[in-house]
């Protein structure tokens, strides 16, 4: 079969290539890491049964549905006492329960959110904790 | 009736991948097999459906123009309706492929007091222009899933597209235009009678699937959520070669994932060819210098003449016989 107009047509394959495979040579020679999330914080170790507000498959997946209905239910409804796993009762707060515990945001939060790009905008108003 | 069938087939295609996961543990086949077969059919075939436009020949430019063509230089030349040269064509495609000028022309047509009467039409074009673009922002905005590390631009995309800030995770808006625009393009073929006559099956398959597609999408990123850990490791298997299948990645996943596959490997054998078409459409990518230029048919053979003078130098003697007058003595 004869092809018409050849270089042109070989530039056009050549860059449908490039895009189509480029998730593929981007991750080329790039080992990916699984985030390891720490839990070696002060508060956490005090603990006598580490466990999280929920089981920790539920938070893995739900954390960030769970602090929105907290901040709806605390700053709309004015309700701040959360029960959790195991009837334990939380205040509902993000600075002062989550991160009370997770006090290692760069080692615990930003490990995941960075693997999947995220960046929660809720800092640019709640302060983190102190990390040296 | 072809609206009908392909909504169940896109049914199918999701109890299919969610039986095949949840009662036939086939993680392996919808997580990893499916979506090779899937890239493999795509790249191919897109290419072999080039290979074979690039195989017809167009000896004449055929551009569809809407504009003075070059001419004298006293008379308004309308470069980009009408290029004369490359650079021309390349302005006229650019504006075609990203703003869908030609799109933008649509008339209706209605009978009015019993005449034809033409109307301006501007939502299938305004439609048909957010669906592709939310549709391209989504894509490069899954590329955050697709490679590790993530390079730091993707976040500019999620600012963007999630700024207005509602809910947690964010509400994207391109989620939101996507569905509300492929609605609109699958209603217009319900609604306006002309459009519905000329719909069949493989018009609306593709508007179902990628309603399906953005249905699951959006499901899982709101509704019923998948751990997107182990999610992206899945992918980025996927993407290194180095396919694994880890826990906890929700059935949701596999639906969404298997719906993608079908459009990927539909892709080549179906209208949604459009997008390399385009490219290739030689009432868009030529340039009309018809008049400036010769252009040989390239399946023009050598055609014997025999010319007045020859028959002449042939016949002479005896058109002289006969007494019939010739040019050469
Ligand atoms: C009382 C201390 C405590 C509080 C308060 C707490 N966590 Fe946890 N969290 C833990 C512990 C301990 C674990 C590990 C659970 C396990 O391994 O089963 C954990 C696990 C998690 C995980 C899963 C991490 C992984 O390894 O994959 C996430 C996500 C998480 N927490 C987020 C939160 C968020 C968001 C809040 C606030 C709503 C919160 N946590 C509040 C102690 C806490
Ligand atoms: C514009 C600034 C701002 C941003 C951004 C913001 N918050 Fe808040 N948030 C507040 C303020 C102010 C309060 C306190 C309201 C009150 O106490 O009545 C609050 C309260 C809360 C509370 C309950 C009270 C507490 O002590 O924590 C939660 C939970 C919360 N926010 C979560 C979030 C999350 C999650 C995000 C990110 C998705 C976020 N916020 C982003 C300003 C912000
Ligand atoms: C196990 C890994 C993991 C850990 C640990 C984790 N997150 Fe997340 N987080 C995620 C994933 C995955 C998402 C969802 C990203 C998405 O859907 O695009 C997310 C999203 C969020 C969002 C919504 C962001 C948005 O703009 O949509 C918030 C808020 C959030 N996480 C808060 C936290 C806080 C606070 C902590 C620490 C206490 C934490 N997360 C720890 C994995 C994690």
């Amino acid at each position: 079969m004869k092809i018409y107009d050849g270089g042109k047509i070989l530039i056009g394959i050549i860059i449908f290539l490039l895009v189509a495979t480029s998730p593929f040579s981007y991750n080329m020679g790039k080992a990916s890491v699984k985030p390891e999330p720490k839990l070696d914080t002060p508060e956490i170790q005090k603990m006598e049964k580490k466990q999280c507000v929920e089981p920790k498959e539920f938070m893995k997946a739900e954390h960030m549905t769970l602090l929105n209905d907290w901040r709806d239910s605390v700053v709309r409804e004015g309700n701040n006492v959360y029960i959790g796993l195991g009837g334990e009762v939380y205040n509902m707060s993000l600075q002062g329960t989550c991160m009370k515990c997770h006090s290692n945001k760069k080692k615990f939060c930003d490990e995941c959110h960075k693997y999947v790009a995220v960046k929660p905008y809720c800092w640019d108003c709640h302060i983190p904790p102190k990390e040296n | 009736m072809g609206a009908l069938f392909s909504l169940f087939t896109v049914l199918i295609l999701v109890l299919i991948a969610f039986a095949g996961v949840k009662a036939g543990n086939l993680h392996f086949l919808f997580g990893v097999v499916i979506p090779y077969a899937a890239i493999i059919t795509f790249i191919t075939g897109v290419i072999y459906r080039i290979l074979k436009w690039a195989g017809s020949p167009v000896p004449f430019r055929i551009p569809t123009t809407c504009g003075q063509q070059k001419s004298l230089p006293w008379i308004k030349h309308s470069k980009i309706e009408n290029p004369s040269n490359t650079l021309g064509v390349i302005k006229r495609m650019a504006l075609e492929v990203l703003l869908f000028r030609s799109l933008f022309r649509n008339l209706k047509t209605e009978i009015r007091e019993e005449k034809v009467v033409y109307g301006s039409e501007k939502w299938l074009w305004l439609a048909g222009l957010v669906f592709h673009w939310s549709f391209l922002i989504i894509i490069l905005r899954h590329f955050r899933l697709f490679v590790d590390p993530v390079p730091a631009f993707m976040h500019l995309i999620e600012s963007f597209d999630g700024f207005l800030q509602i809910g947690v995770p964010r509400l994207f808006i391109t989620g939101v235009i996507l569905l509300v625009s492929v609605a609109y393009l699958l209603f217009r073929r319900f609604f306006i009678q002309q459009v519905r006559y000329i719909s069949l099956a493989n018009d609306y398959f593709p508007l179902f699937l990628i309603l399906g597609i953005g249905f699951t999408g959006i499901l899982m990123r709101y509704f019923t959520k998948v751990d997107l850990v182990n999610t992206k490791q899945l992918i980025i298997g996927l993407f290194s070669f180095k396919p694994e299948i880890p826990e906890g990645v929700g059935v949701i996943f596999y639906i969404h994932l298997f719906l993608v596959s079908i459009l990927f490997a539909y892709f080549p054998f179906s209208k949604l060819v459009h997008m390399p078409g385009v490219f290739l459409s030689p009432t868009r990518n030529l340039s009309n210098n018809n008049r400036t230029k010769r252009h040989i048919n390239p399946w023009n053979y050598p055609v014997k003449v025999h010319t007045y003078e020859d028959y002449e130098n042939e016949f002479r003697e005896k058109m002289k016989k006969a007494g019939i007058p010739v040019e050469k003595e």
